[in-house]
């Protein structure tokens, strides 16, 4: 799922910065829809999980105030070219997206 | 719509803006010293700024705001809009032609020198109007110029392309000269029911505060566009236009007017020799 | 504690795990390894969201889901945040914790709704640095919460949102 998120790694030394962007509404459930008026139901990521060459190095939960198309930005140790890192996250809707990078 | 209330600052704003109005009023200046003129006025207010820094606009005068936008410039929430402009300007038209053949370097380094004046059509030529001749010319349908979906994603990549490149307006001739003027002439004319002109906030008020808002100055306003506001809200410059001329009460000119066109010709070119820098976040 | 209610359908799909393994099975001699490593993150996603720590409407509510009745003042924990928020809708928020042994990184917006934003779980081979973007409907206190060695330390910081405006 391309479009549903975007990654970047960057190795410096042996620390891999890592930044992603998630393209979602994150929406609140207080926000009404100006045309229609009805309330735009809760509609957000709830949990990703950061793996690197498949374990875990950060699994995190989130609440809708987290902003739209969400970024998290973090750094892995111990990290060198070839490594894979992926990022998933899954929403309250069970909707979910994976992205993996290899490291150069 | 934001109302303006008669603070301290609005007062102030009336007194110091009839001064502005003679400052650089004349018609008989040359672009270029109007362009030193405004430079100076600001260089003054401002002697810690460096010129380059005025592409932030208000920005440039806050370090906790500057610094929110680097953060959020670092990966930006906007990027599927400019992904998917870039995709608009890529694909191919039905006669197999794309966007980068109608443009310079296949629209690299390309968007500083708009706006430019068409001795033809004596006309000021922006940016979307050269994307919608090169729709016209290769038989597609042309593009609205406040539609945020084509045009809007469309340029907001195509400046992109851009990034870095100074400025360069030409006003060179009587005809590039007049519509420079009639662009000057909007932006010190007063408008709106609250009577204000561009100059009003923008010239000798830079950098005071209105309401909760730091006023940038002009020089360095047309580098950047379009913006996203809130991080996701594609706003073009002359929707940002109208929008300034709503808040003034004011009935605003059509997005691509050539009112707008002439106002932007006199503005880009006082921002001439500052690096482009497209599609960033303002709040 | 209230829990979730069971998901409908489960959060790895076989379809997905299919595609997983087959990621793998490209990846060649080495994939059988990995295997195992490379499933666990996403039954990871099927471990419980804290539904009462992010419910909670107040702040002594959502300390208490999350089993920070007390916390200890820390000049460890660094957060970077604005002193005005340009939009409160998009808030940076950078933490750096020199706490050893850092596990836990929690973000509360002491006004929200629901003040508890984010956790998050740092395991070993992460460094306890975070840098994401929040929402705050108002003007309140933005405080970073560090579980280590079983331990709670906080950090706070003042963040002033205002009516958004014009930005050109």
């Amino acid at each position: 799922m391309a479009d549903a998120m975007k990654i970047r790694a960057q190795l410096q030394g042996d620390v891999a910065d890592v930044k992603v962007l998630m393209f979602h509404p994150m929406e609140t459930g207080l926000r009404k829809d100006p045309i229609s008026g009805d309330v735009i139901p809760l509609h957000f990521i709830q949990r990703v999980v950061a793996t690197h060459n498949g374990k875990t190095v950060m699994d995190a939960q989130w609440s809708q105030a987290v902003s739209k198309n969400p970024f998290v930005n973090f750094r892995i140790r111990g990290a060198k070219p070839g490594d894979k890192i992926t990022v998933s996250w899954e929403d309250n809707k069970g909707e979910k997206a994976s992205i993996e990078t290899t490291l150069n | 719509m934001i109302p303006l209330r008669r603070t301290k600052p609005f007062r102030s704003l009336l007194v110091t803006t009839l001064a502005a109005g003679c400052f650089t009023g004349q018609a008989s200046a040359s672009p270029e010293q109007d362009r030193a003129a405004f430079i100076a006025l600001y260089h003054e207010k401002f002697p810690a700024v460096p010129l380059e820094d005025y592409v932030n606009g208000a920005l440039m005068l806050s370090r906790d705001a500057k610094s929110q936008f680097d953060s959020i410039m670092e990966f930006p929430p906007f990027q599927g809009d400019i992904d998917r402009g870039r995709i608009l300007w890529e694909t191919p038209f039905r006669n197999g032609k794309t966007f980068a053949g109608c443009f310079a370097h296949g629209g690299r380094n390309a968007a500083g020198n708009y706006p430019y004046y068409d001795p033809g059509s004596d006309k000021v030529v922006t940016f979307e109007m050269d994307i919608n001749r090169c729709l016209r010319e290769n038989g597609e349908t042309e593009y609205r110029f406040n539609d945020k979906a084509t045009m809007g994603i469309v340029t907001a990549y195509a400046r992109t392309l851009s990034d870095g490149m100074r400025v360069d307006i030409q006003v060179e001739g009587t005809g590039a000269l007049a519509k420079y003027e009639l662009g000057k002439k909007l932006y010190f004319t007063r408008i709106g029911q609250y009577n204000f002109a561009c100059a009003s906030c923008h010239m000798v008020n830079a950098g005071k505060i209105l309401r909760t808002e730091i006023l940038s100055p002009t020089v360095g306003q047309t580098t950047h566009w379009p913006v996203f506001r809130g991080g996701d809200n594609l706003n073009t410059l002359h929707m940002r236009y109208r929008r300034c001329m709503e808040q003034m009460r004011a009935s605003p000119f059509a997005a691509g007017s050539e009112e707008l066109n002439n106002l932007e010709y006199f503005q880009s070119y006082l921002s001439n020799s500052l690096p482009m820098r497209a599609s960033v976040y303002r709040k | 504690m209230r829990t979730q209610p069971p998901p409908k359908k489960s959060p790895l799909k076989k379809s997905s795990r299919r595609e997983f393994l087959r990621t793998l099975a490209l990846g060649g001699a080495c994939a059988a390894t990995f295997a195992a490593g490379w499933l666990r993150p996403v039954r990871l996603l099927a471990a419980e969201w804290n539904k009462a720590a992010f419910d909670a409407k107040v702040l002594a509510e959502a300390l208490k889901s999350i089993g920070a009745t007390s916390a200890t003042d820390s000049d460890q924990i660094q957060l970077k945040a604005p002193e005005i928020a340009e939009n409160g809708a998009i808030v940076p928020v950078e933490i750096t914790s020199r706490i050893p042994g850092t596990q836990t990184i929690y973000i509360i917006a002491e006004k929200n709704p629901q003040p508890l934003v984010a956790i998050f779980d740092i395991a070993a081979g992460l460094e306890p640095f975070i840098s994401t973007r929040i929402k705050m409907g108002e003007s309140a206190k933005i405080r970073v919460l560090v579980k280590a060695g079983g331990k709670f330390y906080v950090a706070s910081q003042e963040v002033k949102v205002t009516i958004g405006g014009c930005g050109g």
